[in-house]
């Protein structure tokens, strides 16, 4: 069949999904095939095919595997980040539920791009530092913070991956020595990077009364409160 | 020890059971033992078992199913919202949905004043020890 022209309209109007409003006849006359017809003489123009460009000479193959070897289905596939909950914006007050900073009531900045939340403590005020953190281990409070002020642009995965140990052979004395320097420093790089973020958002935090005090206490369950019950 | 809180006509009550739970009613009419012709300003007029209701010290004058607008006239004039909002029973109902709708961050805020009320208290009552044992 000819290819359509795109934003080409059908002439024939679908009275129900099938049937058309007009018959065979009716639409050869509509479409004007008569007058095609005409202009080249009787019959409907038609061109000559054109002319492919030569395939190149495909080589008999060197190497037929003995059974039949299954082609995998291809997979494309691209995973998204995680879906982020409504509650959750930049700037929102999380409570962590797991891990090292259970309890602790931390400050939302972004959704990195595998899916994990990055986190700030600010680490003056509570000790957690720039974190990454799993959205499911988390429980998004109302509370809101401005954090237009706080640039978050150069953080993502890659900043967060362990860096690699170089395996060099180590003999039995040294083996035992070696392990106690294992423990490395913290860049500094990294604590520049935490006190210019922190500092921002110290001070968005400080113009809110009792909120520098609220980021540094751990919240807990007391006898009474129902969490089905509770609004965060 | 005899009852004082009647179901009569014109009687406002509490719905404590069901759909319409935490409403103020007024008993518009008495279907038979056990069921009562129920309506509110903004609520269809239905009927509702006695069990469904606790009954408020609160009545209004009304005569026996009256229409929509003379009810609401009536509730006005009575001031049924204002007296139920000023009663002890109206007034815990209120803190407990105050209190249900605490923010985490409103319900620290809650705990650091009461804390500093209970350091106020404490330093007076210190006081006033001082005062007596000298």
């Amino acid at each position: 069949m000819a290819a359509k022209k795109a934003g080409a309209k059908s002439r024939n109007p679908e009275l129900i999904r099938g049937i058309g409003k007009y018959s065979r006849s009716k639409m050869y006359h509509k479409r004007g095939i008569w007058a095609i017809k005409a202009k080249h003489g009787g019959s409907l123009p038609r061109h000559e095919p054109k002319a492919a460009p030569p395939k190149p000479a495909a080589k008999p193959p060197k190497f037929y595997p003995a059974d039949d070897v299954k082609t995998p289905i291809p997979n494309h596939r691209k995973p998204k980040p995680t879906k982020l909950r409504p509650s959750i914006t930049p700037g929102t007050v999380l409570i962590l539920l797991a891990g090292r900073f259970m309890g602790k009531r931390v400050v939302f900045l972004k959704q990195l791009p595998s899916g994990l939340l990055l986190v700030t403590g600010p680490f003056k005020i509570n000790g957690v530092p720039l974190r990454r953190v799993n959205q499911a281990y988390v429980i998004g409070t109302s509370t809101k913070i401005d954090i237009s002020g706080v640039d978050v642009e150069k953080f993502d995965d890659k900043y967060f991956t362990k860096e690699k140990k170089k395996k060099t052979k180590k003999s039995e004395n040294e083996f035992f020595d070696a392990r106690i320097e294992e423990t490395k420093a913290l860049p500094q790089e990294k604590k520049d990077d935490q006190k210019a973020v922190d500092t921002q958002l110290i001070k968005a935090i400080e113009l809110v009364p009792d909120l520098k005090a609220y980021l540094g206490a751990r919240f807990s369950l007391r006898a009474g409160m129902k969490p089905h019950e509770l609004v965060f | 020890m005899p009852f004082k809180r009647y179901v009569e006509i014109g009687r406002v009550a509490l719905v404590n059971y069901g759909k319409d739970y935490g409403r103020l009613v007024v008993i518009v009419d008495v279907v038979d033992q056990n069921r009562a012709l129920v309506d509110a300003p903004d609520m269809v007029r239905g009927q509702m078992n006695f069990k469904r209701l606790s009954l408020t010290d609160i009545k209004i004058d009304i005569p026996r199913l009256p229409k929509k607008k003379s009810l609401i006239a009536a509730m006005e004039a009575a001031d049924v919202k204002n007296k139920w909002e000023n009663s002890s029973w109206g007034r815990k109902l209120i803190v407990q949905k105050r209190r249900a709708a605490l923010n985490d961050f409103d319900r620290f805020k809650v705990m650091l004043a009461r804390i500093k009320r209970g350091g106020a208290i404490q330093k007076e009552l210190a006081k006033l020890k001082k005062q007596n044992a000298s």
